[in-house]
């Protein structure tokens, strides 16, 4: 890819950027989110078309018009939001849009053979008759990726492939990519997550702000001058923090029981802990431990079976989303498509989605638009939320990393008691997540009670105060500051305090 | 010198665009078909269709008098759409406050205005049903909507037929198949003209209803666009999770936006028979006027504003349509508009075209500057 330049309304997504990748490698794509890493992709598998420069393949110039045109060439994609036919089984999904017909039937079982047969081979585990609908993320992305062994692609490009990932699918990932590159295959990997590059690229191409900056070998480089090529400063990966001045109690959870909507178990069985003012503390655990339902159920998004919540002295057990709001929890959820934000609506009228019924912001039900553009723009400016066209910016248009301070700067401003942040930095890349950090840390400092739930275990390591280890739904431990070997232990079950530890 | 925004980016300006392309292309199309039906009298036809509601000020009267019903019916369906509920159930909610609103002239004897509320009242509880369903048991809005239709209309039926003071037989005509005429019933239930009958060369058809419609449309604007009701009602259209995680009461606004859409539909019933002109007859199949409410939404994109033209235009097409009889049946007539108001609704589809081209253009523009 020679000279690619690729403009959006009021932004240049890609300014003149050159890569170049090898036959057997793996190659690295760094850069902050919103640096246009997902933009220059989407060129080279045909979903946009770039206003100048060319591509060239072995030697020769190519125009790529649509993805069916890169599949032609060999480039298979695995995008960071799966397109995948929720409805349509495996193999379905697999065979759509190359499909083996004879007289107009298809032709299931030479695709299942040649399914399996890849599926063995590169030890991708799927069931092929399962629904997507059905699947767990890991095993969806493993469908992504045999859609493009299956049309035989010589390129492949993960974007974001371990965003969605547990650790150990992260791990059998790494093992699949370097299989492919032992057969020849070329990995464009697109990721800010540099621990990751370091341990499977060859090289790595940076992108910051839409322009290249570079490209290097991983051999000689380090973390630190990969963050600040990215980034274009130098980056703290510890973080410094004062000890905590911890305050009364301010969230109070005794015996809480949350139903799951999967299966007919409760998610959540009889979890109790406090969190206090000046305090992080973090609820750590592999995902799907009930981590989900636990917040849903604190945050009023599920109903509770049994058990009480109370906050600053006052039952919420069955309070309303908004009752909880207004007694000061505020809620950084998971997932921030489906619940941060409305997507079609402008950023400003994301940025009072908590608030805008209040006096500051309506008279007599009518809208102050002066008001909310006012507040919108002090938030932007407060939080450094980068976006097209400043307040009347689409939020759908914005990076996931924009769109997340922009939920964060939302949350934050409404002077909360309790903030419940919900792996705030998840897709993030480095910079943002120093960032988020500190505004974390920040709140704590000021006084208000922080429950932070993340998978990632050094992000639970470096910012909370105190540590409690969920497991199938039972808290089984509650640090002060723990070895990472010893939480490990205790996150895959094998060990536990409290009663059981007592027998 | 200050800038010029580039067309591409002026959003307003290529919606109308598209619009009014897939209405020239609807129109063309119409008459290719009138071509092959009946070539000799085609050209006959196509002018008689458009020229008819500017011909005469009498026909310029009805296109107005019918564009208000079908105004209401559009802002019915595209503020439910808003909310993110397809309202098919507008042809049902206006029956009701039609009778609603017959009930209140004319066994209640009360005036005009008053019965258009009740219109309100009737279309509005004939919302709360597909409203309620959708909330409580997420039985989908279509479904329930599409029952009402017929529910509706035959409870109607049933309760004008036994009901002898609302026939016109009981009030000195002949026939018993249709309401009683408000002009010999309560002539104080028919909506004012205000002079605009003089205006209108003395035309039976116009009374202020387009203007209270158009009223009810910049309301509707106001309040999707400027109240916390709106910002509440389309966050739960756009996004029902993130809505709920905002605290809004989702349920209760889909019931809400449900009543309100059933109460534009009747309000729409109520001024199309309070104008004693028209009167309800029993039949045995839905009144059209609330389908045609679809159109009028797609056609403005769901926005109260293009609400007000697109249901003119539709207005304006039924009004010639009627025209071109005797030359064409009136079946074949239903199809030319339908082809119209079909490809007029293309709208969207145009809106990609015409950005694509302007892309086009403007890369051709930007070589030759380079060049």
């Amino acid at each position: 890819m020679l000279h690619i330049t690729k403009e959006f309304p009021g932004i240049k997504a890609n300014d003149d950027i050159t890569l170049q990748l090898k036959k057997g490698e793996i190659h690295a794509l760094l850069g902050e989110n919103g640096a246009g890493k997902s933009t220059l992709m989407s060129v080279l598998f045909g979903l946009y078309q770039a206003e100048q420069g060319e591509i060239r393949k072995n030697g020769k110039t190519v125009h790529i018009k649509d993805p069916n045109e890169a599949n032609r060439l060999g480039i298979g994609m695995v995008h960071q939001h799966f397109k995948l036919v929720e409805c349509f089984t495996v193999l379905d999904n697999i065979i759509l849009g190359v499909e083996d017909t004879k007289r107009g039937f298809l032709q299931y079982d030479s695709a299942r053979k040649k399914v399996m047969e890849l599926s063995q081979k590169y030890g991708l585990r799927v069931d092929p008759d399962a629904l997507i609908s059905d699947i767990s993320v890991g095993m969806q992305q493993r469908v992504e990726i045999l859609k493009m062994l299956y049309r035989d692609n010589e390129i492949l490009i993960f974007d974001e492939p371990t965003a969605v990932l547990t650790p150990q699918e992260i791990k059998e990932l790494m093992a699949i990519m370097r299989g492919f590159k032992e057969e020849g295959k070329s990995i464009l990997f697109i990721t800010h997550k540099l621990q990751e590059i370091m341990a499977v690229a060859d090289r790595c191409s940076v992108l910051r702000k839409g322009k290249y900056i570079g490209t290097v070998d991983i051999a000689n480089t380090t973390r630190e001058e990969l963050s600040r090529m990215m980034v274009g400063r130098e980056v703290a990966f510890d973080i410094q923090k004062k000890s905590p001045q911890v305050g009364d109690v301010v969230l109070s959870v005794k015996d809480l029981v949350v139903a799951s909507k999967a299966h007919n178990n409760n998610a959540v069985k009889g979890v109790s802990f406090e969190v206090h003012a000046g305090e992080i503390v973090c609820i750590s655990g592999i995902e799907g431990n009930g981590q989900t339902e636990l917040v849903y159920g604190l945050t009023g998004l599920e109903p509770v079976k049994s058990g009480s919540i109370t906050l600053c002295g006052k039952d919420i057990t069955h309070a309303s989303i908004r009752e909880r709001s207004k007694d000061g929890m505020s809620h950084i959820p998971e997932d921030r498509h489906k619940y941060g934000l409305v997507l079609d609506y402008t950023l400003e009228q994301n940025m009072v989605l908590q608030r805008y019924w209040e006096p500051e912001f309506q008279n007599h039900g009518v809208i102050r638009s002066q008001a909310v553009r006012k507040y919108a723009q002090k938030l932007i400016d407060k939080f450094d939320v980068r976006s097209g066209q400043g307040p009347v910016t689409i939020a759908r248009s914005m990076s996931g990393g924009n769109q997340q301070k922009a939920i964060i700067a939302r949350e934050i401003d409404k002077n909360p008691q309790l903030l419940v942040a919900v792996q705030p930095t998840r897709g993030l890349d480095v910079g943002a997540i120093e960032y988020i950090h500190q505004q974390l840390i920040a709140e704590r400092d000021a006084g208000r009670a922080v429950l932070l739930i993340s998978l990632e275990l050094d992000e639970v390591r470096s910012l909370s105060d105190r540590i409690l280890v969920i497991y199938e739904g039972e808290i089984v431990g509650d640090f002060e500051k723990a070895e990472m070997e010893e939480l490990g232990l205790y996150m895959a079950g094998a060990k536990r305090q409290g009663k059981e530890a007592a027998k | 010198m200050t800038k010029k925004k580039p067309l591409a980016e002026n959003q307003m300006l290529i919606s109308i665009l598209a619009s009014v392309i897939s209405i020239a292309v609807g129109l063309l199309f119409g008459f290719i078909l009138l071509l092959i039906l009946n070539p000799s009298k085609a050209g006959v036809g196509m002018s008689a269709m458009l020229t008819t509601g500017f011909g005469s000020l009498d026909k310029f009267g009805k296109v107005l008098y019918q564009a208000a019903p079908l105004m209401l019916c559009g802002l019915s369906v595209g503020f439910a759409f808003k909310t993110g509920l397809f309202n098919i159930g507008a042809s049902g909610q206006y029956t009701m406050g039609a009778f609603f609103a017959l009930i209140g002239a004319i066994v209640l004897h009360l005036p005009w205005w008053a019965c258009l509320l009740l219109s309100c009242v009737g279309g509005g509880i004939w919302g709360i049903f597909p409203g309620l369903f959708k909330a409580l048991f997420n039985v989908n809005e279509v479904i329930t909507s599409i029952m009402f239709n017929w529910i509706g209309m035959f409870l109607v039926n049933l309760l004008l037929a036994n009901t002898p003071i609302m026939l016109a037989s009981a009030w000195g005509a002949s026939n018993s198949d249709r309401t009683a005429d408000l002009n010999v019933a309560n002539p104080s239930a028919i909506i004012p003209k205000a002079g605009l009958d003089k205006l209108f060369g003395n035309s039976p058809w116009i009374n202020i209803s387009v203007f209270i419609a158009i009223a009810v449309a910049i309301l509707m604007w106001f309040i999707l666009q400027k109240t916390t009701f709106g910002y509440e009602l389309k966050a739960c259209g756009l996004n029902k999770e993130a809505s709920r995680y905002a605290g809004i009461n989702a349920n209760r606004n889909i019931i809400l936006s449900m009543i309100i859409a059933g109460a534009l539909s009747g309000l729409g019933g109520g001024l199309y028979y309070l104008a004693g002109t028209i009167q309800y007859v029993l039949e045995k199949s839905v009144l059209g006027m609330g389908f045609d409410g679809i159109p009028v939404a797609l056609l403005a994109n769901s926005h109260p504003i293009g609400t007000i033209f697109s249901s003119l235009f539709i207005s304006y097409i039924k009004v010639g349509g009627s025209a071109m009889q005797p030359n064409f049946s009136s079946e074949t007539i239903n199809i030319i508009i339908a082809v119209i108001i079909y490809l007029a609704a293309f709208a969207l589809l145009m809106r990609g075209v015409i950005m694509k081209l302007l892309k086009k253009l403007a890369g051709k523009a930007d070589k030759e500057v380079s060049a």
